[in-house]
């Protein structure tokens, strides 16, 4: 798979279609396994994290239908290669981070990805767009029964599937839907939401996990308990929270147009206003503004704009996936710089298409 | 002990093990939700671990018992309590039988339950001594190789290969 290609792609959480896809971004289910023959990673020598990177290689190669998926050294890529795979949500940080012999295999639409040597031997990880945890189910657990045809997982009678982590032992399952949440943000609701959400034991989490900050308002719902309830109970908890996540969202977004329509109108075309025409600037603001424009075109206040532009935009303007396309290093203020320029070209209006001004921007 | 950051009693002991000099911190629940927010691990929904563990051991041990404690190894892959207790994470597949007494009420408090109900590996379960008898090989090597034994080396991994290709 060259990285290059991949980068001009939108990848399969961004894609914007599937059930809810206004509100709801993503389903991603990701399962914990080890092999029952080696010690954990902490206590993993370099040459038993080789070996089981190659048996899992040997693995992923054996399977037939497989042989399409790309299998990536994480290793030996350069620290933007790197930071790609984890703005795409193919690996995570850790593996990103971590040192020695570690991998990810990718399928060519991106909606499975399986990591190597990360907290635990084996990460699954399957992702759809939209609402449609049913499916991803069904693709993870046929991935995973095909891996446990060559290999023999560390299994308890007790206590299921054993893991790195008390936390995950059981299931060795976190399910996540990704959701968009603007309106509950701004009408200030968001953290009586989630304390309520806490109370059942659902964890929430920004964008790519990071502490509470969520980035663009992006938001990911997932369980906490892996032990004592089956993959589909937990999925069931997940997809009975979920609507009612997508109701308030709605009703907040409802209540913004008809009791402040002029300043919510206000704030979506100042965020287009300056995107538009920004020279510089800083990834964080572009989440934030891309995040009032995507409500404005889900409300209708933006007629101009598509919805899987706009998701394009949100991974394309993340520092590596910049660099990538623009094919050169770049340090934050030659970013920022960048940035605004790739945003012009995508989002001004007027022109034929964003060909025509790209060659008048400098 | 008061709150390292306000009045109220701190009900979470942490020690920090990141930087060279343990630091240890003293908190309330609110702060030490603030803090272990910050500290988290980026891929996971981690409900602390750090926080329940201390949480569980400060009501259970004496601080006699819990030096004990922690003292207690893995005959496995030689994890010591101490350590699992600082990182969050167990070193191999049977931690979870030799430190279950400490596990079993920390897995509750996680989960709320103690027994797995979901997917079972379709296959049964090959005898498990066998797969921790390969475990505790593999960190023979790995003692041997440092101790610059090559011999001993060479036949721990004859060993390995035996074991794995029994039927």
């Amino acid at each position: 798979m060259d990285l290059a290609t991949l980068a001009q792609q939108c990848g399969e959480w961004l894609r914007g279609s599937g059930p809810e896809s206004d509100i709801v971004i993503s389903s991603r289910i990701r399962l914990a396994r080890n092999f029952s023959d080696f010690p954990f990673i902490r206590k993993c020598s370099p040459q038993d994290r080789s070996t089981i990177e190659q048996r899992l290689r040997d693995t992923i190669d054996s399977i037939s239908q497989w042989s399409n998926v790309s299998y990536i050294d994480v290793d030996a890529l350069n620290d933007v290669d790197q930071q790609f795979l984890v703005e795409r949500q193919l690996i995570s940080r850790e593996l990103a981070d971590a040192s020695d012999a570690r991998a990810v295999a990718i399928d060519p639409s991106e909606q499975f990805s399986l990591m190597i040597n990360e907290e635990d031997h084996l990460r699954i990880q399957v992702m759809k767009s939209g609402l449609d945890l049913a499916a991803v189910w069904d693709q993870i657990d046929g991935i995973d029964d095909q891996i446990e045809e060559v290999v023999n997982y560390a299994f308890h009678p007790t206590l299921g599937y054993l893991t790195a982590c008390p936390t995950n032992v059981g299931t060795g399952m976190r399910v996540s839907v990704m959701l968009h949440l603007p309106a509950l943000v701004i009408t200030r609701q968001i953290d009586k939401v989630f304390r309520s959400l806490q109370k059942i034991s659902l964890a929430v989490r920004g964008l790519y996990g990071e502490g509470s900050q969520a980035m663009g308002d992006f938001y990911q719902i997932s369980n906490q308990i892996t032990l004592g309830r089956s993959e589909q109970d937990l999925i069931s908890q997940i997809n009975e929270v979920i609507p009612v996540m997508i109701d308030y969202e709605r009703k907040a977004r409802q209540f913004l147009v008809s009791e402040s329509q002029q300043d919510l109108h206000d704030r979506v075309s100042r965020a287009y206003g300056i995107l538009c025409t920004a020279k510089t600037i800083s990834s964080e603001e572009t989440m934030h503004l891309l995040s009032s424009l995507r409500m404005g075109v889900n409300l209708g206040l933006i007629d101009d704009l598509e919805i899987p532009t706009i998701n394009k935009l949100f991974i394309h303007t993340q520092p590596a996936h910049l660099q990538k396309i623009s094919g050169s290093e770049l340090d934050t203020a030659d970013r920022n710089i960048e940035r605004a320029h790739y945003l012009q070209k995508h989002l001004r209006r007027g022109s034929d298409d964003g060909e025509s001004d790209s060659g008048e921007q400098n | 002990m008061k709150c390292q950051h306000c009045e109220k009693p701190a009900t979470f002991h942490i020690t920090e093990l990141a930087d060279s000099i343990p630091e240890e911190l003293h908190l309330c629940e609110e702060h030490a939700r603030v803090y272990l927010m910050q500290a988290d691990e980026p891929d996971e929904a981690n409900p602390s671990i750090a926080g329940a563990l201390a949480q569980q051991l400060k009501i259970s041990q004496t601080a006699d018992e819990l030096s004990q404690l922690d003292k207690q190894q893995c005959p496995i892959c030689q994890i010591s309590f101490y350590e699992f207790r600082h990182v969050g994470r167990l070193g191999c597949p049977h931690d979870y039988e030799c430190f279950d007494q400490q596990l079993e009420p920390l897995i509750l408090n996680i989960h709320g339950d103690n027994a797995h109900v979901g997917k079972q590996p379709r296959r049964g379960q090959p005898g498990s001594n066998r797969q921790t008898e390969l475990i505790r090989l593999r960190r023979q090597i790995e003692e041997a190789v440092g101790k610059e034994d090559y011999e001993l080396a060479s036949e721990l991994r004859d060993q390995i290969q035996h074991l794995e290709e029994e039927p």
